[in-house]
């Protein structure tokens, strides 16, 4: 079932104290941890649909943004509409979640349809244009603020609350990134996942073998981007606004180095590395606002002195 | 456990510690102010502007007010939305400030003034100026000492109507840049015989507009290039043999930070503003002064404006004796905008935004022979943001 | 119509700035197989040295050439530091380092030089315009860095394809292997490749700085469009690089000239303002994805890569 190693072990942990965070803030008083931490799980779900083919099938994406964009701009749409119209039920979670989630399903089928016929550093280039032409097409969104972009005029309302509330944005988030954790398990452990690292490392074996890659992959990549859009519409109700910014190929370029940082194909990397990412940002912050100048040689470091990311460091040394 | 595992803990145990002893001591019982800017990134000579301009306030004032001590902290945004709103929320929720300051950006600014607004923290905007905030969305938590970015535009046009009938404008296309053109448009009665919106933000070079420039031969070139845009624009501009052939106006696209690089270049162009370091009023001398003495350097707008930021929390703090608590009575004093600044006259409409001359304003040398601005005419008295009727707030 | 020599000469005074960046991109990409993130902070660190070298000698010349000396010595410490230990690892890996180099030197010159930036005058016998197109001043400086630019692309050729080190270069890249079996010091020709990309980049930012600011970030506003003409172009093809940033400077240049009017003449205002900037960029990378469609590894992809 769930592999026993020293990573899942601490992955565990983690998330065992990731659902105890929100009590223990509330007593503290400190609901700015909620706040942060909901950022940090919405970050790690969207590394891990970005694991799946950056991680496991080497499709390095560096448009993936874009499908948060999709996500929050379906939530912001729906939204107005529902504001405009007091019509409650185009706010109701039951139809933007999914129709987030669809929605970047559509749009990743069409841009994975002409990028994977590359590869390589052709296909990081495909993908960021493809990530930038979305970001592009935000800006042009007047009515939606264009670059300005806009905050939400309604929240997404799960029955009787809404998403604005810490703990229950909190606790949904937490429970999708479970899903997807062990959704993006099953997924790479089955025959499926099986093409999909096979093609990582011997793609013409398996072309011989006459298994359709190119629709595997496609696959993958439509079921990337879905997720990745479910975690744009959590993300828009998360700040209560939604900009193109979400979409531009920095921040896709953030999710690369999460996904990387964490140890890229392995299960739990997403998780440590958006909780490194959120966590060293915050911690170094405090004391200078040039806190880059030690986050990008800690990156280095990381590179260098590990193979596989932080999960690499996990590894006891006869399993390398 | 292996070596690495407690490796591992250590670190963790580290890093706990190291983020319960930095989050900042909640003893001190006196006034918590915010200030959100942007501090890195290639634009971070703005944010460092308003910071210093800031704590000459603070250390003018003794770093107290009303009897209060005063705590600050001065966060990045980057230029980015989501790092503004969370910095917004860090200083709100974690610091428990009473007042959050700063915002450059329209949109950093859009992104996080509820988390503060909405938690009972009132928010003194001190640069940007969205029709929004100044409109519909207008809030009786939210204050600006600077302008709405119609305004000064506006002023501009009308400054046109009295010299030329045509005119060529250029703008970075985002939405600022088409909130300044449009405030042009307001009043501008003549033609504009060309509009260009440029790449924002990774447009590097205007070689191709400026050729249709001078190919269109317009009477003269506006132009709206913040910040670093500004300095490769007007290079460009003096490369192209344009300057000194058409007359060149812009808003917000020369300041005190970018003169020492393009003095030379724009010496005599002519732009509209709400404040001018020339201003005789005894606070603006004072600043200016004072500022001049501790950097250096002369204060920028944005610098002008932090200061009126301080001077207002200032005056709020002092109405109510000190008592934060009581927030009606905070509203109603920020409202009252009763302290000197350094704009001379300033009163808030009752969007919040303030009510202020726009001045047509040249550059020039000053007899030390470092450049400046200086005021030639006033072109807006008491100018009221035209979206102040849409704001239906209750105080 | 000289309007349009005009903004033809726009586009391939950009294009030959543009080349001068992806050369050294494409160099290091193509002979070393190593994905160089930071090369758009070479081109900002060349800026700063030139931008402080030059007022500290007084000359333009002086102070670019000091300029170049040091970028192309950062460029050969990295190598050394970091780069010769990534080349065996996985591109995203070499992705990862390089990202973490951009933060380090952004901030880096944000403390070092302070956040208001630098800039580069232009010298002053080069200030004024000439007349090449009748009735067109067009700026000396522009033309200036036009020249130097085709100068440059010159010299990349000769040496790659004229000089016995053009020729190690050429079989370090095809064969690695063999080329240190005929005694070619692999290693040290890496590091020299590393200096000399970086000093290309180093000489465009510099180039580029009068026209411009210099500040922090200005490499990453940049480095897309180098990525984009080093793929059209051919990973590893000096040739293509040289070809592809011509086009995509013109396309720039002429598209960011004529088609906001054209879409007046077509669409309403309010379409046409709020499309046509984006138009332009979007026009480069569709550019971009109709050349990979029909030949899939660039215009001149160089053997063995």
């Amino acid at each position: 079932m769930i592999p026993s190693s020293p990573a899942t072990r601490w992955a565990l942990v983690l998330l065992v104290a990731l659902a105890a965070a929100p009590v223990l803030s509330a007593l503290g008083d400190q609901t700015f941890y909620v706040f942060l931490l909901t950022r940090m799980m919405i970050l790690a779900l969207a590394a891990v649909s970005l694991n799946l083919i950056l991680g496991y099938g080497n499709m390095p994406s560096f448009g993936h943004a874009g499908f948060l964009g999709i996500g929050a701009y379906t939530v912001a749409i729906l939204s107005v509409r529902a504001a405009e119209t007091q019509g409650g039920w185009l706010a109701s979670a039951g139809l933007q979640l999914p129709l987030a989630t669809l929605t970047a399903a559509i749009a990743a089928i069409v841009i994975g349809a002409v990028s994977l016929r590359t590869r390589g550093v052709y296909f990081i280039m495909i993908t960021l244009a493809f990530g930038q032409m979305l970001f592009s097409l935000g800006v042009a969104m007047e009515p939606y603020g264009g670059d300005d972009g806009m905050t939400l005029p309604l929240y997404t309302t799960l029955g009787p609350a809404d998403l604005s509330a810490g703990p229950v944005l909190y606790y949904l988030v937490w429970g999708f990134l479970v899903l997807a954790l062990a959704g993006s398990h099953r997924l790479m452990g089955s025959p499926f996942g099986a093409v999909i690292r096979g093609a990582k490392s011997n793609e013409s074996r398996l072309a011989a073998l006459g298994v359709p890659v190119y629709r595997y992959r496609l696959a993958a990549f439509a079921m990337a981007g879905a997720v990745c859009g479910l975690a744009g519409a959590l993300l828009a109700n998360q700040g209560g606004y939604v900009s193109p910014a979400l979409a531009a190929w920095t921040h896709s370029a953030e999710l690369v180095v999460i996904v990387l940082l964490g140890g890229a194909g392995t299960l739990f990397g997403p998780l440590f590395g958006a909780l490194a990412v959120i966590g060293i940002e915050e911690i170094l912050s405090r004391y200078t606002e040039h806190w880059r100048i030690i986050f990008g040689p800690l990156l280095i470091l990381v590179v260098l002195a590990t193979r596989g990311g932080l999960s690499g460091l996990f590894r006891v040394r006869n399993n390398d | 456990m292996n070596l690495r595992g407690i490796g591992i803990l250590v670190v963790l145990g580290l890093a706990t510690l190291a983020f319960w002893i930095s989050a900042p001591s909640t003893q001190n019982d006196g006034v918590r102010i915010g200030f959100v800017t942007t501090l890195t990134t290639g634009t971070g000579v703005i944010g460092a502007d308003m910071r210093d301009a800031f704590e000459l306030a603070l250390d003018q004032m003794g770093r107290t007010m009303g009897g209060l001590s005063v705590w600050i902290s001065y966060e990045d945004d980057a230029v980015d939305p989501n790092i503004g709103r969370q910095a917004t929320e860090r200083l709100v929720q974690r610091d428990d400030v009473h007042f959050v300051s700063g915002f450059i950006w329209s949109n950093v600014l859009l992104a996080s003034y509820q988390a503060a607004t909405d938690n009972d923290v009132f928010l003194i905007g001190a640069n940007a100026g969205p029709s929004q905030l100044a409109g519909e969305a207008c809030n009786r938590n939210f204050f600006s000492t600077s302008w709405q970015n119609d305004q000064t535009t506006m002023a501009m046009g009308e400054v046109l109507n009295d010299q030329v009938s045509n005119v060529y404008v250029m703008a970075p296309n985002y939405a600022a840049g088409r909130n300044m053109i449009a405030g042009m448009e307001r009043t501008f009665q003549g033609q504009i015989i060309g509009k260009t919106l440029t790449q924002f933000p990774d447009q590097l070079d205007f070689a191709a507009e400026l050729a249709n420039i001078r190919a269109a031969a317009p009477e003269a070139v506006w132009v709206f290039y913040p910040g670093n845009f500004g300095t490769q624009f007007f290079q460009q501009y003096s490369q192209a043999g344009l300057l000194g052939e058409i007359p060149l106006y812009s808003t917000f696209s020369i300041d005190a930070l970018n003169l020492p690089q393009i003095g030379d270049l724009v010496e005599g162009t002519q732009m509209t503003q709400s404040w001018s370091p020339d201003m005789d009023n005894p606070a603006n001398q004072k600043f200016v002064a004072d500022f001049r003495a501790k950097y250096g350097r002369y204060p920028s707008f944005y610098a002008a404006q932090a200061y009126d930021a301080a001077m207002l929390i200032r005056s709020a703090v002092e109405a109510v004796d000190g008592d934060l608590d009581d927030l009606d009575g905070l509203r109603q004093a920020l409202a009252r905008a009763d302290f000197d600044s350094v704009r001379g006259s300033f009163s808030f409409g009752k969007n919040h935004f303030p009510i202020q001359d726009f001045f047509l304003r040249e550059v020039m040398r000053d007899s030390d022979g470092v450049f400046t601005t200086r005021i030639v005419d006033v072109v807006y008295s008491d100018h009221v943001d035209p979206y102040a009727k849409d704001c239906t707030m209750q105080q | 119509m000289t309007l349009v020599l005009e903004q033809a000469l726009n586009g391939v005074q950009l294009g030959v700035l543009l080349f001068l960046l992806a050369a050294g991109l494409t160099l290091v990409f193509g002979i070393m197989n190593f994905v160089n993130l930071a090369h758009g902070s070479l081109y900002m660190i060349g800026a700063y040295f030139a931008a402080t070298f030059i007022p500290w000698s007084g000359s333009f010349i002086v102070g670019a050439v000091l300029a170049l000396a040091a970028a192309a010595a950062v460029g050969m410490a990295l190598e050394i530091l970091i780069f010769r230990r990534l080349y065996h690892r996985d591109h995203m890996d070499q992705v990862l380092a390089t990202f973490g180099l951009i933060l380090f030197f952004n901030e880096l010159v944000l403390m070092v030089w302070g956040p208001a930036g630098m800039s580069i005058a232009v010298p002053s016998w080069l200030a004024g315009q000439v007349t090449i197109i009748p009735g067109v001043p067009y700026s000396a400086y522009r033309l200036a860095v036009l020249l130097a630019g085709l100068a440059a692309a010159a010299f990349l050729y000769v040496l790659v394809s004229r000089t016995r080190t053009g020729m190690r270069i050429r079989a370090g890249a095809s064969d690695r292997q063999m080329a240190e079996a005929l005694g070619v010091d692999i290693r040290l020709l890496f590091t020299g490749i590393a200096g000399l990309g970086a000093a290309l980049a180093a000489l465009a930012g510099l180039l580029a700085a009068p026209l411009r600011s210099v500040h922090a970030g200005m490499g990453e506003d940049i480095l897309v469009l180098a990525f984009v003409i080093v793929v059209i172009g051919g990973i590893g093809s000096i040739r293509g690089a040289f070809v592809a940033a011509l086009g995509v400077g013109l396309i720039d240049t002429v598209g960011r000239a004529f088609l906001p009017r054209a879409l007046d003449a077509i669409f309403s205002d309010s379409i046409a303002d709020a499309v046509a900037p984006a138009l332009s960029t979007t026009l480069i990378y569709l550019t971009m994805v109709v050349v990979l469609a029909i030949r899939p590894r660039g215009l001149f992809p160089a053997p063995g890569v």
